[in-house]
C-alpha cells in the first residue's frame, strides 16, 4: 500500500467532514435558507458518523509509524480519537439547540451548520496534528470559521463586535505563533514535533526557548489563559449563545489538547523550561478567572471567568507533565465540556414572556419557585464548577490535584485548591439569588423538548451518577494520554 | 447479622425518601421524612443492640470496589457507632421540630434534611478516605441551602460564610490526603490508622487535617460561623448542627489526627491546648452579654467543644472518653435547648431574651424541660453533662494542672450564663403580656422533649451504656498515642489501698 492510500485512510473522518461541508455549502446555496434545518440535521449526522471512526481509532491506538500519515504531519492516535470524540460531541450539541435561537430572530442560515462543521474540520487537523504545519493549517481554518461564527447575528452590534474583537486578538495569536515556530524551525530544524523533541533533547539554545516562549504564548490565548485571556468575556458576551457554548467547549478542547501534544511531545525533552511557565499561567488564570467573575452581572460574561478558570486547573495537570496528568486532563476535560454545555443550555433557555433571551444574573432572582427543574439544573451545574462533592466536577478536581500531588507538586497543588474557594463565591452567588432571593417574575417562556432532553442527560452526567462513567472513562483517558508519551 | 448490609440501607433510606419528597405534596413529604427518619433510627437501634462490644474493630464492614481510585468501604468501630446513633436520633426530632415552622417548599426542605442525614451517617461510616471526604465536604450543599432559604432575616451572609469557611478548612485536607494516599498505597482508614508516616511529614498533614477540622469543631478563632449560622438556621438546621456537624471535627480528631499524626498530635498539643483555654474563657464570657437566645447557645457550643479538643489533646483515656461523652451529651444538650428556644420562638417570633420572662407561670411543663437541659448543660451531677465533663476534665488534669484549672473555668462560667438565661426567660415577672399568653407545650413538642429528657438522665445516671462500646476502641487509641504522649505534670501516685476495716461489712453489702 503506497503511502498516500494508506494516509488517506487514516484521515477518512476529515475526508468526510470536507466533503459533507463542501456539499451542504452547495446545497445552501442552491435551496437558500429554507434549507437551515435539514443541513443542521445532516451535520449532525455527519459528525455521529466520524464519532464512530474516532471511536475506531481510539480502540485500535495505533503506536509508532503506524498512526502517521502524510510523512509525519498527522498523527491518528488515541489521543487526537479522544479529543476528537469531544469536539463531535460538543458540535452535536451546538447544532441541536441552534435552531431554536436563531429562528426566533429569523436569523437561521444554512451556512451556520456548515461553518460548525468547517470548524471541527479544523479543530481536527489541530489535535491530530504532528507538525507545525498542519498545526496552522488546522487553528487557522478553525478560527476563520470562529470569527464569521461570532459575528453571526449582523444585525446586532455586539455580535459584530465580538467578531471583530475575536479576529484581531486571534490574528495577533496567530502571528506569536508562527512567530515561535519559525524560530523553533531556525533553531531545531524541523517543523515536525519529533524531530523538534530529537533536536531539543540536548541543552536548550536561548532562540529555541525563546521559540518555546512564543509557541506557548501563542497557545494560551487559544484556550484564554491569563494573561491571554482579556477577549474571552468580550467575545462571549457578544457572541450569540449557542456560538458561545461551541466557543467555550470545541475550541477549547481542540486547543489545549494541541497544546498539551506540542508540550509534552515536541518539548518534552524540556520539561523543566516549560513547567513553571504552566505553574505560574495555572495560578494566573485560576485566581483572575475566580476574581474576575464575582463583579459580572451577565450569566455569559460569568461563564468565561468561569472557563478562564477551569482552564487554570487544567493546566495543573500540565505542569506535572506525567501520564498521569495528562490522563487527568483529559478526564477534566469531558467533565468540563458537559458542564460547560450544561451550564450555556441553561442560559439558552432562560427567556422572558415574550421569548427575548435573559442573561442578567439579577433576572434569575426566585428562579426555583417559578421554574423549579431549572433551577436545580442550574444548582447542580454552579456546585459542579465549583468542584464540590458529590457531583462530578468535583472528580475532574480530584485527578488532576491528586496528579499534581503525585508529581510533587505539593506548593501548586495547595494554591490551586485554595484559590478554588474564591471561584465557589461566585458560583453559591448564583444560587443564591436563585434560591434564595424573592422571584423576579422575569423568566417565563417555555422550551421545547430538544433543550429539555439534553439538558436532563446532561444534568444527569454532571450529577453524582457521572460517578457510574468513571471506570471506563479513566480506561481511555489513560490510553488516550499514554499515547502521548509513546512517541516511537 | 453477617453480610446484612446495614449501613448501606441507612444511607439508602434517606436518600430515596429524599428523592421522593421532591415529587409529592407538603403534608406528605413531612410524612415521608418523618417515616424514614423513624425507620433509620429503628436500624440504628437495630445495629447497637446486634453491637459485639468487645469483638472486631470493625464491624458492619461493606467493601466494594466501585470505581477507579476509591472504593465504597463502609464500617464502624463503638466511636462512629454512638456518633450514627446521636444522628439517626436526633433526625426524628428535627423533623417533627419542623412540622409546623417550616411552611413553604416544604418538599424541598425535608430533602434536604434526608440528605443531610445520608451524609451524616456516611461519614462516621466510611472507611476509605476519600469517600470520607466526599461525604464531609458534600454536606455542605444541603445546609448552605438550609440556612439560605429556611433561615432568618441575614441567612444569606449566614451561609456564605458558614459555606466559605468550611470549604476553605477543608480542601487542604484533600491535599494532604493525596499525599497520605500516595505514600501508603491505600485509601483505607484502618489501614492508615496504623501507618507511620516520617515524623517530618506529620507536621504539615496533621496541620492540614486541623484546618479542616478546627473551622469544623469549631474551635477559637475560626468559631465567627458559627453563631452566625446558628442564629440564622431554621430551628431544626441548629439542633442538626450543633447536634451532630460540629461533632465532625471531634470525630475527625478522633479517626484521623490523633491515630495517624501521634508524633504531630504531640508536638502540636500545646497550640490545641492554647487555643481551647482561650475558647472555653473568651467565648463563655461572650456568652454571657448576649442578648440573643440562640447565639448564647451558639457561644455556649464554642466553649464545649474547647473541653472537648484539650481533653482529645490530653492523650489519655479518661481525656478521650471523656472527650466522646461530652460531645454526645452536647449533641443531646445542645440540641434540646435549641428546640426549647424554637418553642418558644414558633409562639413570638423572636428571640430576644427581654421580650420573654416567666414563663415558669404560663408555662410550667416547657419551664420543667428548659431547666433539666439547662442544668445538663451547666453539667449538674445525673445529667450526661457532669460525666462527659468530669472524665474529660479529669484527662486533661493528668496532662496539664494549669490547662485543668482553666477549663474548669468554663463550667463555672457555663452555671453563670446558663442560670443568667434560664432566669430572664423563666422566672421573675411576667413582664410582657404577649410573651405571658403563650400556651404551654403541645403534644408534638412533648414527644420531642421526652426522649432528649430520657436520654440526657441516662446518660448521666449510666454513662456505661455508652462507654462500653467504645471502652476497645479508645484503649486501641491510647496504646497508639502511648509512645508519643508527652509527660503530664500531675505525677500522681497510685497510693496504698486502705486496709479493709469490716470485712462482715462488705460481706453484709454484697
Amino acid at each position: 500500500m503506497d503511502e498516500l492510500s494508506r494516509s488517506l485512510g487514516l484521515l477518512l473522518s476529515e475526508q468526510i467532514l470536507a466533503v459533507a461541508s463542501l456539499v451542504l455549502l452547495l446545497v445552501v446555496a442552491w435551496v437558500g435558507d429554507k434549507s437551515s434545518r435539514v443541513v443542521s440535521i445532516v451535520a449532525v449526522a455527519v459528525l455521529v458518523a466520524c464519532a464512530f471512526f474516532a471511536g475506531d481509532t481510539l480502540d485500535a491506538g495505533l503506536v509508532g509509524t503506524a498512526r502517521l500519515a502524510f510523512y509525519g504531519q498527522f498523527s491518528a492516535d488515541a489521543f487526537a480519537a479522544f479529543a476528537k470524540l469531544l469536539i463531535y460531541l460538543s458540535a452535536a450539541a451546538v447544532l441541536m439547540v441552534s435552531p431554536g435561537f436563531f429562528g426566533r430572530l429569523d436569523a437561521m442560515r444554512g451556512e451556520f451548520p456548515v461553518l460548525v462543521l468547517m470548524a471541527v474540520l479544523g479543530m481536527n487537523l489541530m489535535v491530530s496534528a504532528n507538525d507545525f504545519m498542519s498545526l496552522y493549517i488546522g487553528l487557522e481554518l478553525n478560527s476563520l470559521a470562529a470569527y464569521v461564527l461570532a459575528a453571526f447575528l449582523r444585525n446586532d452590534e455586539r455580535s459584530a463586535e465580538a467578531g471583530l474583537k475575536y479576529f484581531v486578538l486571534g490574528g495577533l495569536a496567530s502571528g506569536i505563533l508562527l512567530f515561535g515556530m519559525s524560530l523553533t524551525y531556525g533553531f531545531t530544524g524541523s517543523t515536525n514535533f519529533d524531530a523538534v523533541a530529537v533536536a531539543l533533547s540536548g541543552d536548550l539554545s536561548t532562540g529555541a526557548m525563546f521559540g518555546l516562549i512564543f509557541v506557548l504564548a501563542g497557545l494560551a490565548f487559544k484556550i484564554s489563559a491569563v494573561p491571554f485571556h482579556m477577549w474571552t468575556p468580550d467575545v462571549y458576551e457578544g457572541a450569540p449563545t449557542p456560538v458561545t457554548m461551541f466557543f467555550a467547549t470545541a475550541p477549547k478542547v481542540a486547543a489545549l489538547t494541541l497544546t498539551m501534544r506540542v508540550a509534552l511531545d515536541a518539548f518534552g525533552a524540556q520539561i523543566g523550561a516549560w513547567q513553571q511557565i504552566v505553574i505560574f499561567v495555572s495560578l494566573a488564570s485560576i485566581v483572575v478567572g475566580a476574581l474576575g467573575a464575582i463583579g459580572q452581572t451577565s450569566i455569559k460574561r460569568l461563564l468565561a471567568y468561569s472557563s478562564i478558570n477551569n482552564i487554570g486547573f487544567l493546566l495543573i495537570g500540565l505542569a506535572a507533565g506525567t501520564v498521569a496528568g495528562a490522563s487527568a486532563m483529559l478526564i477534566y476535560l469531558v467533565i468540563y465540556v458537559l458542564m460547560s454545555i450544561a451550564g450555556f443550555l441553561i442560559v439558552l433557555m432562560l427567556k422572558d414572556a415574550d421569548g427575548n433571551p435573559v442573561e442578567a444574573i439579577a433576572d434569575l432572582a426566585g428562579l426555583s419557585r417559578s421554574h423549579p427543574a431549572l433551577a436545580w439544573a442550574l444548582l447542580a451545574v454552579m456546585f459542579s464548577l465549583a468542584g464540590i462533592p458529590p457531583l462530578f466536577g468535583f472528580w475532574g478536581k480530584f485527578v488532576v490535584f491528586q496528579a499534581a500531588v503525585e508529581a510533587d507538586l505539593l506548593v501548586l497543588a495547595a494554591l490551586g485548591i485554595a484559590a478554588s474557594v474564591i471561584g465557589a463565591f461566585y458560583y453559591i452567588k448564583v444560587i443564591k439569588i436563585a434560591f434564595f432571593d424573592e422571584p423576579a417574575g422575569r423568566v417565563a417562556g417555555s422550551n421545547d423538548w430538544t433543550h429539555k432532553g439534553l439538558l436532563l442527560v446532561m444534568a444527569l452526567l454532571i450529577s453524582p451518577l457521572g460517578y457510574l462513567l468513571t471506570p471506563w472513562l479513566d480506561g481511555l483517558a489513560d490510553k488516550a494520554a499514554a499515547a502521548l508519551f509513546l512517541i516511537a | 447479622m453477617d453480610g446484612f448490609p446495614i449501613l448501606s440501607i441507612m444511607l439508602a433510606v434517606p436518600l430515596l425518601a429524599a428523592i421522593a419528597c421532591f415529587f409529592v405534596s407538603d403534608s406528605a413529604a413531612r410524612f415521608i421524612a418523618l417515616v424514614a427518619t423513624l425507620i433509620d433510627l429503628a436500624l440504628g437501634i437495630v445495629m447497637w443492640a446486634s453491637y459485639d462490644i468487645g469483638g472486631a474493630q470493625w464491624q458492619f464492614t461493606e467493601r466494594a470496589d466501585l470505581f477507579a481510585g476509591f472504593s465504597y468501604a463502609l464500617g464502624i468501630d463503638g466511636i462512629a457507632l454512638m456518633l450514627i446513633m446521636l444522628s439517626v436520633f436526633l433526625m426524628p426530632i428535627c423533623i417533627g421540630a419542623s412540622w409546623n415552622s417550616i411552611k413553604t417548599r416544604v418538599g424541598e426542605y425535608m430533602a434536604a434534611f434526608l440528605l443531610m442525614e445520608m451524609l451524616m451517617i456516611g461519614v462516621f461510616a466510611a472507611q476509605d478516605l476519600f469517600l470520607f471526604y466526599i461525604f464531609f465536604e458534600a454536606g455542605l450543599i444541603p445546609m448552605y441551602l438550609i440556612i439560605g432559604v429556611w433561615g432568618g432575616d441575614n441567612r444569606i451572609y449566614a451561609s456564605y460564610k458558614f459555606f466559605l469557611y468550611t470549604l476553605l478548612g477543608s480542601v487542604l485536607m484533600l491535599i494532604a490526603m493525596f499525599w497520605m494516599v500516595a505514600e501508603a498505597g491505600t485509601a483505607s482508614i484502618p489501614a492508615l490508622m496504623t501507618t507511620d508516616f516520617p515524623a517530618g511529614a506529620q507536621t504539615w498533614l496533621w496541620l492540614a487535617f486541623f484546618a479542616s477540622f478546627a473551622v469544623k469543631m469549631p474551635m477559637w478563632p475560626v468559631h465567627t460561623w458559627l453563631p452566625d449560622a446558628h442564629v440564622q438556621a431554621p430551628t431544626a438546621g441548629s439542633v442538626i448542627l450543633a447536634g451532630v456537624l460540629l461533632k465532625m471535627g471531634g470525630y475527625g480528631f478522633i479517626r484521623f489526627s490523633l491515630p495517624m499524626f501521634p508524633e504531630a498530635s504531640a508536638q502540636f498539643a500545646w497550640l490545641v491546648f492554647a487555643l481551647s483555654m482561650i475558647a472555653v474563657v473568651y467565648t463563655s464570657l461572650v456568652a454571657l452579654v448576649q442578648s440573643d437566645m440562640k447565639k448564647l447557645i451558639a457561644y455556649s457550643s464554642v466553649a464545649h467543644m474547647g473541653i472537648v479538643t484539650a481533653a482529645l489533646f490530653a492523650f489519655n483515656v479518661q481525656g478521650l472518653e471523656g472527650a466522646m461523652i461530652v460531645m454526645l451529651s452536647h449533641g443531646l444538650v445542645s440540641g434540646a435547648l435549641f428546640l426549647c428556644v424554637g418553642v418558644i420562638y414558633d409562639r413570638l417570633h423572636t428571640r430576644e431574651i427581654d421580650r420573654y420572662g416567666g414563663l415558669s407561670i404560663s408555662m410550667p411543663k416547657y419551664a420543667v424541660f428548659f431547666l433539666l437541659f439547662t442544668m445538663a448543660s451547666i453539667g449538674l451531677p445525673g445529667t450526661s453533662g457532669f460525666v462527659g465533663e468530669f472524665l474529660g476534665l479529669t484527662g486533661i488534669y493528668l496532662a496539664s494542672s494549669w490547662v485543668a484549672l482553666i477549663c474548669t473555668t468554663g463550667i463555672i462560667l457555663g452555671a453563670a450564663y446558663m442560670l443568667y438565661l434560664y432566669r430572664r426567660v423563666a422566672f421573675g415577672d411576667q413582664r410582657n403580656a404577649d410573651a405571658a399568653a403563650m400556651p404551654d407545650l403541645s403534644m408534638r413538642e412533648w414527644l420531642m422533649m421526652v426522649p432528649l429528657a430520657l436520654a440526657v438522665l441516662w446518660m448521666g445516671v449510666y454513662p456505661e451504656s455508652f462507654l462500653a462500646p467504645m471502652r476497645a476502641d479508645v484503649a486501641l487509641l491510647d496504646a497508639r498515642l502511648a509512645a508519643a504522649a508527652p509527660e503530664g505534670d500531675a505525677h500522681l501516685v497510685v497510693g496504698e489501698a486502705p486496709p479493709p476495716v469490716a470485712d462482715t461489712h462488705e460481706a453484709g453489702a454484697h
